[in-house]
């Protein structure tokens, strides 16, 4: 017994393929073609989930975009994922389907209770139930929300599917396959603009699926066939079916997402499951066509009831009936359509008309084929719990505002259409004003604002002829515009059946000392009592009562229900539309899955990494890397069972005591050259520059206008007009950017030129007593005696086949020197320096090491340096030169930068000599005051002195400069720690800094 | 995402530059007594105009140039863009 309500001969489907699939443990088969909500609708399955806030049952709407809430929980090949749309997501084998939101099934609902105390939940119940005592928030309120609102469960687990990302340019990008579409795309075509069809179903042709109309002497789908056949041989045409445009940018930039593998049954390894395709287009047709409204009546929301547009695509593209006796109810002609199909496939349905009677060719048809229809009748009320079986129908008084002859009528699904609705989503999104129309009681588009026209029922052509006359006109027109051609492709005439005025009464009353609600929202169960409470609270504005009702949000935008409920903001408030106006249209228009967006940046693709051409070496001596901005630098190299704290040690006290070798390679490196450079060089830094000899190095600190330090660094000398700078590794890119501004811009006269030579120079930092006996083995040939190379000096040494060069420079405070050599030979030059180290204890050195060798010399870095302190702060005040200005010298005279209690940089130690002071610690006087407690300063930097076996820190604290000797405490109240130290100096190593210069 | 016309190598979107603020902002020369208002104004007062606005754009994953534009601030719109040598008078 399946598929009960699958019609023979007709439909779209594949019956020679049939699939089968689970929906809540059950097993159902449907067809090829089908989507998983008309593969449910064949099966005679409508209730599908709970609603959201009522958790009352609800079943599928529509037939696409627009179904608010026939949403589940989709689980395939062991992975799940919550709010698939049934009525997008395309049947293919191996799927399970579980209902959302309902405990413990959507039949028995423990959660339905919150039906019957639906007094409770009025609009604004959040605002107004979870609002005191504010202790309940965390314990109660919050998981209380959290697990009744939402719909299916994200998983934890890491998603398995592969998204990506393309880029395209187009000249005309067409949205939507409708007539308007499939014309303006070809007539742009013809013309020889290079465009791109956008459909977001599997099928293309929009209303010419479901619609009886003719087109040149051929029934609309045929028209619609051969037109895609045609694009498709076009060269200059990419069409694209399966893809919803949902976001329309700045600068005519549009984002489209692709479906590119669910609805494959086998799909290839690595096909994406999607693509983002970001496509910047010189003109934009919008061809969106248009959303039926439902009608709204007491108990409208009961699963069965659903749009008529949507029952007639069932039927035409699905060959399915969501019903055996169904009941059309309707305020217009289209609805017409849907009951003439039922009975066209031999079910006979009954029509129910707002309207006092209708003369138009849709509704003469309908009654010669003895169609019942109730003119000037409404539905009052429905029953059925898990699916709508009956209606109560009466005659509407002159009013319209009560019932008489109230009549019950069994049916088995009510087919409704309040009209529609222009899809202008995008055009909105673009910045058009949308203006209100009268005659169609909608909003349509405006004057356009970027390079966007509106086309079709979007644009409120409702008939056939309309929409192709406006589509081959504007995509010839518009395309001329790019291509200044002039092939314009004439419309074909075209026959369909004419539809009368609707009307424009859509929100029935209640019977008589009744409260049923009658829904507006679907999606987020906003009824028009909800509304209506919203405004007598004084809720005026359109975008407060969305907000406190929450009408229109989350997923589905308000796609069937945002005009229902303005208007009856309209109507309560006695404003006409236009006064209320509408909410902003906002992308997404569908909801679009986080891993399309991210596409292939993911784990270690999220962003590029840098590694130093000796990486390949640091990996096979047990390296441990750590993140330096893009760079993989090693933080340590491991030996056995050591801990990062443990090899730090080793590595940084053999330093001390040997020779240790550390990859510096991701240090900045800029080349500047040319006549001006120590000029310019004499402007960027604070110390002096002009006097530098060839053949040295000097240390240079750099500020911003507004004096705070911005990086620092060594630059050498290499010849009179030719100087190498260094930055940290983490400002290099800003660096070269600020020396750029100030040479293209500030000082256009200058003559230097910049450029960044980081990955151009592999370097090696060589640093402890032994260095210089290492060096001499290196370069055996050359003079590196303290006088051949001093501190500070630099030298160009040949090296193998290549040239070294060498600097005298050391931020381990050690006799230390640094080599360079062009990148491709940083790996050979690394082998070089340990084979010569060999007799002499050498080790490699990560930047923990590297870091507590400069802690406890007291140099500063990253840590100190955070774009908040000025020199002073730093201790590098002596560097400020007082003979030349400078950038950010100006604001140095600043009244706050002169305070004698400014923070200063110092050493602290703690006074056991054993516990360790976490960094980020408060320093504090006492550390028993009442809160808060006044703060001195910071722990900026924190390691275990190898030089004095005990813990250091470097703190910014208040008037640090006079402060040695004092007793203080580091205070971690995240740590929950208050340690006892002293203020020491700064230098804790070889204060005078004879050791470099040995 | 904008599309920026870099005078050097044409419309590129977005993500390839940098934002440098305001274009008309002139730095005081050096080795000159600057007021501490006139500093001030240089260092942190910025217009907020609502309409065009001059503004400078670093071609940072292309050309690395800097360059001025003319956008407007409420609509997006890049009217022109300039190399920095351009004289363009008037900025709104
Ligand atoms: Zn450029």
């Amino acid at each position: 017994m399946t598929q009960n309500y699958r019609l023979k001969d007709i439909g779209r489907i594949d019956r020679n393929h049939e699939i089968s699939f689970i929906f809540n443990g059950k097993k159902y088969f449907g067809y090829k073609g089908d989507t998983l909500a008309s593969a449910l609708l064949a099966n005679g399955v409508h209730l599908i989930a709970r609603s959201f806030k009522y958790h009352r049952p609800r079943g599928i709407l529509a037939a696409g975009v627009d179904d608010p809430s026939a949403k589940v929980q989709l689980i395939k090949d062991g992975y799940s994922e919550p709010n698939i749309n049934l009525t997008e997501f395309e049947l293919v084998e191996g799927l399970e389907l579980q209902s959302q939101n309902c405990w413990p099934s959507v039949s028995v609902d423990v959660g339905e209770i919150n039906n019957l105390l639906n007094r409770f939940f009025p609009a604004g119940f959040y605002y107004k139930t979870f609002m005191w005592p504010k202790s309940f928030w965390y314990s109660i309120y919050e998981p209380f929300i959290r697990k009744a609102a939402g719909f299916g469960v994200a998983s934890l687990d890491p998603d398995p599917d592969r998204y990506e990302h393309q880029y395209e340019h187009c000249d005309v990008l067409v949205v939507g396959s409708g007539p308007s579409g499939l014309s303006s795309a070809l007539a742009a075509a013809k013309n020889g603009a290079r465009v791109i069809l956008a459909e977001d179903k599997p099928r293309f042709g929009g209303s010419l699926l479901t619609d009886e109309v003719t087109i040149g002497n051929k029934k609309g789908e045929e028209w619609v066939d051969d037109v895609i056949s045609e694009l498709k041989s076009m060269p200059n045409v990419i069409i694209k079916s399966r893809s919803q445009v949902f976001g329309y940018y700045d600068h005519n930039m549009l984002v489209m997402f692709e479906r590119k593998r669910d609805h494959l049954q086998d799909p290839a390894k690595f096909t994406p499951r999607e693509k983002l395709w970001y496509i910047r287009a010189k003109e934009v047709i919008i061809s969106t066509g248009s959303i039926e409204r439902p009608l709204v009546f007491a108990n409208n929301d009961r699963p069965g009831i659903m749009l008529a547009s949507a029952a007639k695509e069932y039927l035409k593209v699905y060959g399915v009936a969501v019903g055996k006796k169904p009941l059309i109810f309707t305020n217009n002609d289209s609805a017409y359509e849907t009951a003439i199909e039922f009975k066209n496939n031999g079910i006979q349905p009954t029509i129910v008309d707002t309207r006092a009677s209708s003369e138009n060719q849709l509704v003469n048809e309908a009654q010669k084929m003895g169609i019942d229809i109730l003119f000037e009748n409404g539905i009052a009320n429905t029953s059925g719990h898990l699916k709508v079986k009956s209606a109560t129908v009466g005659k509407l008084n002159n009013e319209k505002n009560s019932f008489t002859n109230l009549q019950k009528i069994d049916c088995d699904c009510i087919c409704v259409s309040g009209n529609w609705t222009p899809t202008v989503h995008l055009a909105s999104q673009s910045g058009n004003k949308l203006k209100f129309d009268e005659e169609s009681d909608t909003f349509l588009p405006n004057q356009s604002r970027q390079q966007e026209t509106v086309v079709g029922a979007a644009n409120g052509s409702f008939t056939l002829k309309e929409s192709l006359d406006e589509g081959f006109e504007q995509g010839f027109k518009i395309s001329s515009k790019i291509t200044n051609k002039n092939n314009k492709t004439n419309a074909p005439i075209s026959d369909e059946k004419s539809l009368g005025k609707h009307d424009k009464f859509w929100c029935m009353p209640l019977p008589e000392g009744k409260h049923y609600k009658r829904f507006v929202d679907f999606q987020n169960d906003v009824a028009v009592s909800d509304i209506e409470l919203a405004v007598r609270e004084g809720f005026r504005s359109i975008e407060h009562v969305k907000r406190y009702t929450t009408l229109g949000m989350a997923t589905d935008q308000g796609k069937t229900s945002n005009l229902n409920g303005l208007q009856l903001v309209s109507n309560i408030e006695k404003k006409i539309v236009p006064e209320v106006g509408h909410t902003t249209f906002r992308p997404p228009y569908t909801s679009v899955t986080i891993g399309t967006i991210i596409g292939r940046e993911v784990s270690k693709y999220y962003r590029a990494t840098r590694k130093s051409p000796m990486h390949e070496w640091h990996e096979r001596n047990n390296a441990v890397f750590v993140d330096a901005g893009l760079w993989l630098r090693p933080r340590y190299y491991k030996h056995g069972n050591e801990t990062l704290q443990e090899a730090a040690k080793r590595e940084a006290a053999n330093v001390r005591k040997n020779v240790g070798i550390c990859d510096v390679t991701s240090l900045g490196k800029i080349d500047i050259k040319g006549p001006d450079s120590a000029e310019f060089l004499n402007r960027v830094y604070t110390n002096a520059w002009l006097k530098l000899p060839v053949g040295k190095a000097r240390y240079g600190v750099m500020l911003r206008e507004d004096g705070m330090v911005f990086d620092d660094g060594t630059t050498t000398r290499i010849s009179e007009n030719h100087f190498h700078m260094t930055t940290t590794t983490a400002q290099a890119a800003n660096v070269l950017s600020h020396l750029e501004y100030y040479l293209q811009i500030v000082w256009p006269e200058l003559e230097v030129n910049v450029l960044s030579t980081t990955e151009q120079w592999a370097g090696a930092a060589i640093a402890g007593p032994k260095s210089r006996e290492l060096l001499s083995k290196l370069f055996p040939n050359e003079d590196i005696s303290n006088e051949g190379l001093p501190f500070m000096g630099y030298r160009e040494f040949k090296f193998f086949d290549t040239t070294a060069r060498v600097f005298r420079i050391s931020f381990s405070g050690e006799l230390a020197y640094e080599v360079n050599v062009m990148s491709d030979f940083g790996e050979f030059m690394w082998d070089k320096i340990i084979e010569a180290g060999e007799g002499l204890g050498i080790q490699p050195y990560g930047t923990e090491a590297l870091s507590t060798l400069r802690i406890e010399m007291g140099h500063v870095a990253g840590s100190e340096i955070d774009g908040r302190l000025i020199s002073y702060d730093l201790a590098l005040d002596g560097m400020l030169s007082k003979k030349k200005d400078f950038i950010g010298k100006r604001s140095l005279n600043r009244v706050a930068f002169n305070d004698e209690n400014r923070e200063r940089i110092v050493g602290i130690v703690p006074i056991d000599k054993k516990t360790s002071i976490p960094e980020g610690s408060y320093i504090v006087e006492d550390p028993n005051a009442a809160f808060p407690i006044p703060k001195l300063g910071h722990v900026s930097a924190s390691c275990w002195s190898v030089e004095r076996n005990n813990p250091f820190s470097l703190a910014i604290i208040k008037n640090g400069k006079n402060r040695k000797g004092e007793k203080l405490f580091a205070v971690s109240p995240v740590k929950n720690m208050s340690i006892p130290v002293e203020v020491v100096s700064q230098h804790y190593v070889d204060p005078d800094g004879e050791r470099v210069r040995s | 995402m904008l599309e920026i016309k870099c005078p050097y190598c044409g419309k590129r979107s977005q993500n390839e530059f940098a934002y440098g603020g305001d274009a008309t902002v002139k730095r005081p020369e050096l080795n000159k007594e600057v007021p501490d208002e006139e500093w001030d104004t240089f260092v942190y007062y910025r217009k907020n105009p609502r309409g065009n606005h001059l503004e400078l754009w670093h071609h940072i994953s292309g050309c690395r140039q800097w360059f001025k534009a003319k956008r407007n601030t409420a609509t997006h719109e890049i009217i022109d863009t300039f190399e920095l040598s351009d004289d363009i008078g008037d900025a709104s």
